[in-house]
């Protein structure tokens, strides 16, 4: 294709490469005419953009580490995320938040096969193999292969729950609170929570990232 | 609308069609049959975002499949699961 010459705002953010596939051109002009046809502007993108990269896994884990001293808020946890997860001052409207426990005997793990769909405005951006053909295929196929590549290693007395995203809930992993931290702070307690553990690629928490 | 049509813990198949347009629901389970796990709320049916807004809005529920039902060599044990979110129009009570 040869050079872009109009004067169309050209707001990708600047270390994003040129478009190569036909599909990433067609989905830049869409945008572009969108933006020219007065549906959003150029700041309302970029303010969407920051929110995002503004939040991250830390969220989640201090959502987690509360839900661990504090049983009745994992009940309501448990039961409507969207309302316990605004008790926090977090929100994702227009979802569904939905809150998956991890017990001895379950393990639960996120994907979303038709695209990526993920708690962006609350964990902010996902990782790039959750967004991979590979992992959306293969975890719904073979999720202990999978989790196993991943470090993790499930016997065959532990159930696997794997849930699709497929519409409007998004979901997040609440991780077994690991022994010997009966003591911690809600603050400590949270150091321990990864990404992946909010995903399910990671089950076993590691005490020793502990922050004090 | 505003009424869910099946409640949790009800057997239902997921129906098997293939609508010429964007829709919500992976090849993998279509045509299976599992259990209605959660009742969750109404949204915009994906189906009708191609020409206007979405309305009538459609219940969605989580529906429970058993992974061995999907997959005829399936690696793991018989309880492992897979959940997942079908919107009304897609289900059907399975006897």
């Amino acid at each position: 294709m040869s050079e872009h010459h109009h004067d169309h705002d050209r707001t990708f953010q600047p270390d994003h490469p040129e478009p190569t596939t036909e599909a990433a051109r067609i989905g830049l002009a869409l945008r572009e005419l969108l933006i020219e046809a007065g549906h959003y502007t150029v700041d309302e993108e970029r303010e969407v953009i920051s929110a995002m990269q503004g939040a991250t896994p830390e969220n989640g884990a201090s959502i987690v580490a509360r839900a661990w001293v504090d049983a009745d808020y994992k009940v309501r946890l448990l039961n409507n995320g969207i309302d316990a997860i605004r008790e926090l001052g977090f929100d994702l409207q227009p979802y569904e938040f939905t809150v998956m426990e991890n017990t001895e005997d379950v393990h639960n793990v996120i994907v979303c096969t038709l695209c990526s769909c993920y708690p962006r405005a609350l964990l902010g951006i996902s990782p790039a193999w959750y967004k991979s053909g590979s992992y959306r295929a293969r975890v719904v196929r073979e999720p202990r292969s999978v989790l196993r590549e991943f470090g993790v290693n499930l016997g065959d007395d532990v159930e696997i729950r794997v849930h699709d995203s497929t519409a409007e809930l998004r979901y997040m992993v609440l991780p077994q609170r690991p022994a010997g931290t009966a003591d911690w702070s809600e603050d400590e307690l949270a150091s321990l929570v990864t990404r992946d553990a909010l995903i399910g690629t990671q089950r076993e928490l590691d005490v020793a990232r502990k922050v004090p | 609308m505003s009424e869910a049509r099946f409640s949790v813990g009800q057997r239902v198949r997921i129906d098997d069609r293939m609508p010429p347009v964007h829709h919500r629901v992976p090849s993998y389970v279509k045509g299976k049959t599992g259990v209605i796990e959660r009742v969750c709320g109404l949204h915009g049916e994906p189906e009708k975002f191609i020409r206007g807004d979405g309305e009538p809005r459609q219940r969605i529920y989580r529906v429970r499949i058993p992974q061995a039902q999907l997959w005829t060599d399936y690696e793991g044990t018989e309880w492992d699961k897979l959940e997942i979110e079908i919107f009304e129009h897609w289900l059907e009570l399975a006897e």
